[in-house]
């Protein structure tokens, strides 16, 4: 596992676990729309998830521990093989023309940093409450429309869920060659599906700001 | 035609290289890449001046020894055509040509526009190839071969080693030469024996020589005169968990 290869490995099951979080975080979203009751409701079911074995909170604490490890170990390995390939050409170009690569392949590493960023913004926003104008606890509704109703945070959401967007189309298509997944002949169809699977989450993610910015959400 | 070429000088591995231009006067269209470098000599060695230097071979597209980046692309602007194969008519009338050594830790410069490629070599000892005994040739029906096995073996088998996937990588990864040279022979029944333990000493071999790791921007394939497909990196990274899988569990 310490080679190259080993080390994708670990970044695409690492990534696959946050891409199976990113599915459902998503769907919870769409819940908004049912209105508060339902939506608050939904929250503070989260909280009571797998009672009576576990306490309140504890089932979000477990889902919370596996992502931290999973985010861990996605960015070690990230950083990892960046610099085997940054090692691995110590004297440029004049000129390298790409004919191949998408521009989702090409902003992996920046456009994750950029994630990394929104993320930290994103929990002191709405987990924290930190960055958030009348945080309520518990009433996640008005916490969601209080935060979106400021357009600049709106689009700073907008911007990095493009970027996670962009990031899982190339890392399903890219994470299941990593796993030797992918068969001949050839990848085509596959290419396709990750875009597509990608649109719909980004899509999914992308109806409640722009929902609360046209005061469809209020 | 007339073109104007700027051309990687660099004496030897240790000196600093820089970009040399040469005007090339009255060229035929239908002289190879290769040929152009060598009217561009002639006019050097009459002056007194060093050629420039470069690797090359068979001239016909076969023997991976050619090689060199033209305006920022690996082999030219042609695609499946290896540098010696590409024909001045695929430019026009006064361009200006770019003309680079393949650039990465694990092929270094000796001179001008030839690299050190022995790093391939040395993968190919770390496991591409399959152990015979030496003694009169078997009769070559004894072990069947099944024919999309074979076509497909075939396809990674053409892999001339010239090293274009690792110039056109972004992160200068060898996984394409790799990937087809495990695969041409995991598809076939004589690479079975050996099968587990090639693949991973030959990944530990590449990691070894300083290649960069693979993110799948598939600029190889485009690169590659032979056209090898990147389907055989998944297939090789699959063959890789196999062999990791075989070796945690005792086998040999
Ligand atoms: S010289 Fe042999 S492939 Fe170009």
């Amino acid at each position: 596992m310490r080679s190259l290869i080993g080390q994708k490995m670990l970044m695409a099951v690492s990534g696959a676990l946050l891409l199976g979080y990113l599915v459902l975080h998503m769907i919870g979203n769409l819940k908004v729309f049912q209105g508060p009751a339902h939506f608050n409701a939904y929250a503070e079911g989260l909280r009571v998830l797998g009672a009576p074995l576990l306490g309140r909170g504890q089932a979000l604490w477990i889902v919370r521990i596996i992502l931290l490890a999973a985010v861990g170990v996605h960015i070690w390995s990230a950083i990892a093989v960046t610099r085997a390939s940054w090692r691995a050409r110590p004297a440029g170009y004049q000129r390298l023309e790409l004919v191949e690569t998408t521009y989702a392949a090409r902003t992996m590493r920046w456009g994750a940093a950029i994630i990394v960023l929104y993320v930290i913004y994103h929990l002191l926003d709405f987990t924290f409450g930190r960055v958030n104008p009348g945080f309520v606890p518990g009433d996640v509704y008005r916490n969601v429309v209080a935060s979106f109703r400021i357009f600049p945070v709106a689009l700073a959401y907008v911007i990095a869920n493009v970027f996670v967007g962009l990031h899982v189309y190339h890392g399903v298509w890219s994470g299941a060659q990593t796993l030797g997944l992918n068969r001949a002949p050839s990848d085509r169809w596959r290419r396709r599906g990750a875009a597509v699977f990608a649109l719909l989450l980004t899509a999914g993610y992308l109806l409640v700001p722009l929902a609360v910015i046209t005061g469809r959400l209020r | 035609m007339n073109l104007t070429l700027h051309v990687w000088r660099q004496p030897d591995g240790r000196t600093a290289g820089r970009f040399e231009t040469y005007e090339a006067r009255d060229v035929s269209p239908a002289m190879s890449f290769l040929e152009l470098l060598d009217v561009v000599n002639e006019g050097l060695i009459a002056r007194r001046e060093e050629p420039i230097a470069f690797d090359h071979d068979c001239r016909e597209g076969i023997c991976g020894a050619c090689g060199m980046v033209i305006n920022g692309r690996p082999h030219g602007p042609r695609r499946a055509t290896t540098a010696c194969q590409l024909h001045l008519r695929q430019f026009t009338d006064g361009d200006e040509l770019w003309i680079e050594p393949w650039r990465a830790r694990a092929f270094p410069v000796v001179k001008d526009l030839i690299v050190n490629r022995s790093a391939f070599d040395r993968l190919i000892q770390a496991g591409g190839f399959v152990s015979v005994n030496t003694g009169g040739a078997p009769e070559a029906n004894t072990i069947p071969v099944p024919k999309p096995a074979a076509e497909r073996a075939m396809d990674a088998a053409e892999c001339i080693g010239c090293g274009a996937c690792v110039a056109a990588c972004p992160n200068a990864s060898a996984m394409l030469y790799v990937a087809a040279k495990v695969a041409h022979l995991a598809l076939l029944p004589q690479g079975q024996p050996e099968r587990a333990r090639r693949v991973v000493s030959m990944v530990d071999a590449m990691d070894a020589e300083g290649f960069g790791a693979c993110t799948n921007h598939a600029e190889c394939t485009a690169a590659c005169p032979k056209e090898i497909a990147i389907d055989f990196i998944a297939q090789l990274n699959r063959d890789y968990a196999h062999g990791l899988l075989h070796r945690l569990s005792g086998g040999v």
